[in-house]
C-alpha cells in the first residue's frame, strides 16, 4: 500500500514534466516575439551599430532559433531570468524579494473564500430550489462578475474615505512601522513571531481589504462546486443507510456527507489559483501592494521585457507546482484514485 | 405533464423540467406520450417554462437587449461629446446636467460610459468569435479523429491552461506589441482550451454514432459529417459556453486596460475609465470610477446570469 502510494506520487511528478516544458516553450516564443529587434532594443536608444551587434551576440540571436532556446534553457537551469531595466537587478532577485507579498494575500484571501462558499454551498445545497438556493446562486454569480480593480476601489471608498477604518491603501504597511524580521516573509505571520503586536495589528490592517477583494472573486467556483457535490454526496446511498439508521442530521451533514463532498472542492481550487494568480496583478495595482502582479505591470508601463517574461514563466511555474500539490494531496488522501484516471 | 408540475412547488416543477429533457434521450413513458406536440413547440413551451420557474433569466435577456441598443445606438444618443474637454466643470459631481458627473477634464462621465459600451462589447465579442473558431475546428478534428490530433492539440490546450490565463494574455500582449488588436488575439488564445475542450468532448462521444454510421454509409465524406451532422450537436452546450465566456472575455479585456494595455487614455473604455478615476477615489470624487465600473459589473452579470439561464434551458442536469 504504502509502495503504491510512492509510485502515484512519482507518476504525478512525471506528469507534470511535459507541462512545464510546454510552459518555458511557451515563455521562450514570448521573449522572441519582442516587437522589433530584441537586440536594439537591449541596447537602449544611445546605442551605434557596433553596440547592436555586440548585444546581439551576447544574447545569442544570431544563432539558430533551436540553438537560442538551449542556451535558454541553460540560463533558467542556472536561475538566470536576465536583467531588469528599470531596477537593474537580475529578475529573479527582484521576484524572490516580492513574492512573500503577493503569497500572503493570495493565502489570505482564499482561506477567507474558503471560509465563507463552503458553508454557502453547503447551505444551497440543503434546500436545492429554494429561495436560499436562489439567492446564493444569484450572489456568487454577482461575485464572479464584479471586475476585481472595480471591488478595490469602492471596498477603499467606503472603508478608507467615508468610513476612515481601514487605513490608507498603499502598501503592506503603514511608513511609521519597521517590517518585522523576515523569518517566513509574512508581514502578519513574522511580527507575530517575533511578538510585536502593534505591527502585526497594522499590517493585518493593511491585508484585509485586498484579502476581502481578491476572496470575493474566488467565491463563486468554490461555492458552486461545493454545492453541486454536497447534493450528489446527500443523494448517495451512504446518506440514505446513515438517515435510515435514525442518525441526527447535524452527523450525516457535517461528518459523512461533507467529508465526501470536499474532494472535489480540493480539485476546483486548482483552477481558482489560476483566477488568484490573475487578479492579483489587478488587485495588488490597486492597493499599491509591493507584490510580483504590481512590479510586473511596472514593468509592462516602461517595457521592461525581461520583467514581464520573468513574471510570466514564475507564475506559470508556480503555477503548475500548486497544482501538482493539489494532485498529489488529493492522491493521498483518496484511496480510489489509481494510475490510470 | 407540463400543466401538472405547475400545480406544485419550484421544485417539482424543476424536476419536471429536467425529466422532459432526458426523456429526449431515453425512452421513457412521458416521452411517448408527448411525441405528437411539435419539436419547436416543445422547445417553446420549454424555454417559456424555464424562464417562468426563473424570472431572473428574464431580467438577463432583458440587459441582454439593452446593451446590444447602447452597443449599437448608443454613440448617437449620448448629450455630450465623449472626448470634447471643458476645464470650466472638470470634476463636477453627478448633477442634472451631467448625469454621471464630470472627470478631470471636464468631459461627460455619462456619454463616455454608454459611448464606451461598443468598444468594449467589440472587443469581447471579436475575441471570443475567434476562439469559437478556432476552438470549434481543434475541437472538432481532434475528437473525430483522435490519434496524434487530438495528442497534439490536448498538449497544447494543457500548456495554455498551465498559465494563470490572465497573466498569460498579458505575455502576449506585452510580447505581440500593446495595441488593441493584440489585446483581442490575447484574450482569445486564453479562452480557446474551454471550446476546443466542449466540442472534443461532444463529437467524440457522437464519432461512432448510428445517425453517423448511417451518413458514412451513404457515402458522405468525412468533413461533411463532421460539418453537417456531428459539429451542430455540440451547438447548444456551445451557447452556454460563449455567454459565460462573453463576461469574462470583458473583464479580461478591461483588466488589461486597466493596468494600461491596449486601449490608449482619451479613448472611452470602461477598464482605462475605472483606472483614471482611481486616483480620484481617494480624494472623494467617486463618480469617475464608479460609473464605469459599474456598467463593467452591469455587463458581465448580464452574461453570466444569461450563460446559466441558457444552461437550464439547454440541459438541465448541468445546473451546479
Amino acid at each position: 500500500m504504502k509502495h503504491r502510494t510512492i509510485e502515484l506520487v512519482l507518476f504525478r511528478l512525471w506528469q507534470a514534466v511535459p507541462v512545464l516544458f510546454g510552459v518555458i516553450v511557451v515563455t521562450f516564443i514570448l521573449t522572441r516575439a519582442l516587437p522589433g529587434d530584441p537586440a536594439v532594443y537591449f541596447a537602449g536608444p544611445a546605442a551605434d551599430e557596433n553596440s547592436i551587434a555586440e548585444i546581439r551576440k551576447s544574447l545569442g540571436l544570431d544563432r539558430s532559433l533551436f540553438e537560442q532556446f538551449i542556451i535558454y534553457l541553460g540560463d533558467l537551469a542556472r536561475g538566470d531570468l536576465g536583467q531588469s531595466l528599470s531596477t537593474g537587478q537580475p529578475v529573479l532577485n527582484d521576484l524572490s524579494k516580492r513574492l512573500p507579498a503577493s503569497l500572503e494575500l493570495t493565502f489570505s484571501a482564499l482561506i477567507l473564500s474558503v471560509m465563507i462558499a463552503v458553508p454557502l454551498g453547503i447551505l444551497a445545497a440543503m434546500k436545492p430550489g429554494h429561495w436560499v438556493d436562489h439567492t446564493c446562486r444569484f450572489l456568487v454569480t454577482a461575485g464572479v462578475s464584479l471586475p476585481t480593480f472595480f471591488t478595490g476601489l469602492v471596498l477603499i471608498f467606503f472603508f478608507y474615505y467615508i468610513a476612515g477604518i481601514a487605513p490608507s491603501p498603499i502598501g503592506r504597511l503603514d511608513f511609521v512601522y519597521l517590517p518585522p524580521p523576515t523569518i517566513t516573509g509574512f508581514y502578519v505571520l513574522d511580527s507575530l513571531l517575533a511578538g510585536d503586536l502593534e505591527t502585526a495589528r497594522a499590517a493585518f490592517a493593511q491585508l484585509i481589504l485586498p484579502a476581502i477583494t481578491l476572496a470575493l472573486f474566488t467565491l463563486a467556483p468554490i461555492a458552486r462546486m461545493t454545492r453541486a457535490s454536497m447534493i450528489q454526496a446527500l443523494s448517495s446511498e451512504f446518506i440514505r443507510t446513515a438517515r435510515a439508521a435514525g442518525l441526527s442530521s447535524r452527523k450525516i451533514i457535517f461528518t459523512y456527507a461533507l467529508r465526501n463532498a470536499l474532494l472535489p472542492v480540493i480539485t476546483t481550487l486548482g483552477m481558482v489559483f489560476s483566477f488568484t494568480l490573475g487578479a492579483n496583478v489587478l488587485v495588488e495595482k490597486v492597493f499599491a501592494w509591493p507584490g510580483i502582479g504590481s512590479y510586473a505591470v511596472e514593468a509592462l508601463v516602461v517595457s521592461d521585457y525581461a520583467a514581464v517574461q520573468g513574471f510570466v514563466l514564475s507564475m506559470a511555474v508556480i503555477f503548475v507546482l500548486l497544482n501538482l500539490t493539489v494532485d498529489i494531496i488529493y492522491t493521498l488522501i483518496d484511496p480510489r484514485i489509481s494510475l490510470e484516471s | 405533464m407540463l400543466k401538472r408540475a405547475h400545480e406544485q412547488s419550484p421544485l417539482m416543477e424543476y424536476r419536471a423540467a429536467s425529466n422532459a429533457l432526458d426523456a429526449n434521450n431515453g425512452t421513457s413513458e412521458t416521452y411517448a406520450r408527448r411525441i405528437d406536440v411539435g419539436k419547436t413547440a416543445k422547445l417553446l413551451k420549454h424555454i417559456v417554462y424555464v424562464l417562468r420557474s426563473n424570472p431572473i433569466t428574464l431580467i438577463a435577456f432583458a440587459g441582454f437587449f439593452l446593451i446590444i441598443f447602447l452597443a449599437l445606438f448608443g454613440p448617437f444618443l449620448v448629450p455630450y461629446d465623449p472626448l470634447q474637454t471643458n476645464a470650466a466643470v472638470a470634476l463636477a459631481p453627478p448633477s442634472s446636467q451631467h448625469w454621471f458627473g464630470t472627470d478631470q477634464l471636464g468631459r461627460d462621465v455619462f456619454s463616455r460610459v454608454v459611448a464606451a459600451t461598443r468598444l468594449d462589447l467589440l472587443i469581447s465579442v471579436s475575441a471570443v468569435f475567434i476562439s469559437f473558431c478556432v476552438g470549434s475546428l481543434v475541437g472538432s478534428l481532434a475528437g473525430y479523429y483522435g490519434g496524434w490530433i487530438d495528442k497534439v492539440s490536448g498538449r497544447l490546450i494543457d500548456t495554455i491552461m498551465a498559465f494563470p490565463l490572465f497573466v498569460l494574455a498579458m505575455g502576449i500582449v506585452a510580447a505581440l506589441g500593446n495595441t488593441i488588436e493584440n489585446i483581442v488575439y490575447a484574450t482569445a488564445i486564453i479562452n480557446i482550451p474551454f471550446y476546443a475542450r466542449v466540442v472534443r468532448a461532444e463529437v467524440n462521444i457522437r464519432r461512432n454514432a448510428g445517425f453517423v454510421q448511417a451518413a458514412r454509409l451513404s457515402g458522405n465524406s468525412d468533413l461533411k459529417i463532421l460539418a453537417v451532422h456531428i459539429f451542430p450537436n455540440a451547438l447548444p452546450p456551445m451557447m452556454v459556453q460563449i455567454s459565460l465566456n462573453l463576461g469574462w472575455a470583458i473583464l479580461n479585456a478591461a483588466g488589461l486596460s486597466f493596468i494600461g494595455l491596449g486601449v490608449r487614455p482619451p479613448t472611452p473604455e470602461w477598464g482605462i475609465m475605472v483606472a483614471e478615476g482611481a486616483n480620484f477615489i481617494v480624494s472623494g470624487e467617486w463618480w469617475l470610477a464608479f460609473f464605469p465600473g459599474i456598467s463593467l459589473m452591469f455587463v458581465v452579470l448580464t452574461f453570466n446570469l444569461l450563460g446559466d439561464g441558457l444552461r437550464d434551458i439547454v440541459d438541465p442536469a448541468q445546473r451546479t
